[in-house]
């Protein structure tokens, strides 16, 4: 026997079959992370350089002006990233309010209507009216389009979220715990508040993380309601810079002469700069992201 | 535009032996049954008051979300003029009957969106069964067991990027003068730059790779869920009587993950009729001349409704698309109750 190969534990693959499973899963992994290194240096890359030879791995000259750019003129960058931020945080926390109130009724055996509340919920999955209808609810009925709200209160309540809510309670806090409450003298709301939700703190921040991905990753919303460019957030701010730069100084009021900073724009690297920034927060929580996202994938398994 | 994933996380949910959503016969207990039975809704309201008032957020949310827009399904039908709130608005706008519907279908994009949003989600559908099961699968065999969860690790990154993002990564490669594809790669070889956003050719492709590249990752993390609950003892029984490890993945592993491959086959089934818009509209950036590939239900009735303002179509579409796609949930739901009644949505 080959030293260099290890002796093959009990019920294992083969050297050889391990050998190219490994350089498959490399080349897929090599593809999942290039194209976001390319973006990333393409960001510190010298705009003269760029104009040579178009995008590359390693630039011909680095250069940090793009970010310099950023950091002194790009105004209404950082108020579309404070927008981000603003909408993902109060969203998220008031979207965690609605859902884990909904669902914990749903999760009780003592309430009667669980089953038609489910279904209440459940039916919008279904059937839907369309995007014109909804487009016209916010516009005249509520009418909230163009301010900020329109970017929170459509994605407060999920139905498929507040379902994995409720198995979470179904499966971390038995009712016992509950019906004992309830004889010491608390109420509904005390109940809650002070002994169900200390209990799934691991669900409060799996379906946490999941509001915070949809809040801070979207798009359509302002797509669809916002005009106005102070309101953008820093997706959609990306989307109208991708088709053109120009729309970028539009929407910077501070800048007056803005022909002559066009003609000093680092425009390409400057637009992979702000795709950069706009990663940041979601690459440094990303071993927060991964650890709730699979566990929320694998919630029920564990045993209930 | 709900996130496609939202339907495979449900079916975990289902798989796990939770109980089901809409089955209104089962019941605690019988004894329980009874003493409630006698009292009506304005008695529990009254004793489990505070029940009712953490559902009623949520409650008038989805009324306004969701069942206000349902019943707004008659402008498909009107022609929709604004006067003043939306109610008069709605009262006020004159029948038009299917008028609307006639104009759409006489477009010539009427079948072609159709016909790109069913073939791209016929494609979807399959490459989302076949490779995320057999990535799933090659991970948990990995002798490396470390290096096994930084794969995983590294594939699901995609996912947690936003189709805004994917779209900047596709015109670092795919832009006509500075694209890494034009530039580094065609560019040594001799070959003439590709107009990568003006030829509709390329783009099947180009999507197919790009929803694949963003959901993969995500997939095989569900897969890998339910293989790594499956009990070691089969494959130990399996070693002892001379199974080897292609035997054992055909007799094992395949007929356990079964029953979720086919909810969630199904469960995408339902939703054929419905595109991922963020990737039909900002990977193509929304380039006019590549729309015989890329127009889909979800971004025609968007661009009917904010570019060009016509109501009348976008709400045409849009019902279009809601009534068909109710009829794929219930055909597949239907085709699910027979083949496992256990795995049907209701």
């Amino acid at each position: 026997m080959l030293k260099l190969a290890r002796k093959r534990r009990q019920n294992e693959i083969g050297f050889g079959a391990n050998t190219a499973i490994n350089i498959l899963f490399l080349a897929i992994c090599v593809m999942c992370i290039a194209p976001v290194l390319l973006v990333l240096s393409i960001s510190l890359s010298d705009e003269a350089s760029i104009r040579a030879n178009g995008y590359q791995f390693i630039p011909s000259a680095f250069s940090g002006e793009a970010y310099r750019y950023l950091l002194t003129a790009g105004d209404a960058i950082w108020r579309a990233y404070g927008v981000s931020i603003l909408v993902t945080v109060v969203g998220t926390l008031l979207s965690l309010m609605v859902i884990t109130l909904y669902a914990y009724p749903l999760s009780r055996s003592s309430f009667k209507y669980r089953y038609h509340f489910s279904f209440f919920a459940f039916f919008t999955m279904i059937f839907g009216g369309g995007l014109v209808p909804w487009y016209i609810v916010y516009t005249q009925l509520i009418p909230i389009k163009n301010t900020l709200w329109i970017m929170i209160v459509p994605y407060l309540m999920n139905t498929w979220y507040m379902m994995i809510m409720r198995t979470f309670y179904k499966t971390t806090v038995p009712e016992s715990i509950i019906e004992s409450a309830r004889i010491d003298g608390a109420g509904e709301f005390r109940t809650f508040f002070v002994i169900v939700l200390p209990l799934c703190k691991a669900g409060l921040a799996t379906v946490g993380l999941f509001c915070t991905l949809a809040y801070w990753n979207d798009f359509y919303l302002p797509m669809v309601f916002v005009n106005n460019s102070k309101n953008y957030n820093i997706q959609y701010l990306m989307y109208q810079t991708l088709i053109a730069v120009q729309n970028l100084l539009n929407a910077s009021n501070a800048i007056s002469n803005a022909s002559q900073i066009l003609a000093n724009l680092p425009s390409e690297s400057v637009r992979m700069a702000i795709a950069v920034i706009s990663i940041g927060p979601i690459v440094l929580a990303y071993p927060f992201f991964q650890k709730y996202f699979v566990k929320g994938l694998t919630i029920g398994a564990v045993k209930g | 535009m709900l996130n496609f994933c939202n339907i495979y996380l449900y079916a975990v949910h289902k798989l796990q032996g939770c109980d089901k959503v809409m089955d209104l016969a089962t019941a605690p207990n019988k004894t329980a049954v009874k003493k409630i039975k006698k009292k009506g809704f304005l008695y529990q309201l009254r004793t489990q008051w505070p029940l009712f008032l953490m559902l009623l957020p949520g409650v008038l949310i989805l009324i306004v979300n969701n069942y206000i827009p349902m019943f707004g399904i008659v402008i498909a039908f009107k022609r929709y003029r604004f006067h003043g709130d939306f109610f008069t608005s709605l009262i006020k706008s004159d029948w038009v009957g299917f008028k609307n519907f006639e104009f759409f279908i006489k477009t010539p994009y009427a079948w072609q969106m159709t016909r790109n949003t069913l073939l791209y989600n016929a494609v979807f559908i399959i490459l989302g069964l076949i490779i995320p099961v057999a990535f799933a699968i090659m991970l948990t065999e990995l002798r490396n067991k470390r290096l096994s969860k930084v794969y995983q690790s590294v594939v699901f990154l995609p996912y947690f990027l936003s189709w805004i993002v994917v779209s900047y990564l596709a015109y670092s490669l795919l832009s006509i003068e500075n694209g890494l594809i034009n530039t580094s790669i065609l560019k040594p070889l001799g070959v003439a730059p590709v107009e990568w956003y003006s030829e509709p050719k390329y783009w099947p492709f180009i999507l197919v790779f790009f929803q694949l590249w963003k959901y993969t990752g995500y997939n095989i993390v569900v897969y890998l869920a339910a293989i790594t609950g499956i009990d070691p003892e089969y494959y130990e029984a399996a070693e002892i009587d001379g199974a080897t490890k292609l035997q054992q993945i055909w007799h094992i592993t395949l007929p356990l993950l079964k029953t979720l491959m086919i909810i969630l086959t199904l469960l995408a089934v339902g939703r054929i009729f419905n595109a991922d818009f963020g990737l039909f509209y900002n990977v193509p950036r929304n380039s006019g001349s590549l729309q015989p590939a890329t127009q889909v239900i979800d971004t025609y009735v968007y661009s009917a409704l904010r570019n060009t303002n016509d109501i009348g179509m976008a709400s045409a579409a849009g019902t279009y698309q809601a009534v068909v796609g109710c009829i794929t949930v219930f055909t597949a739901n239907l085709i699910v109750r027979r083949i496992d009644k256990e795995s049907a949505l209701f």
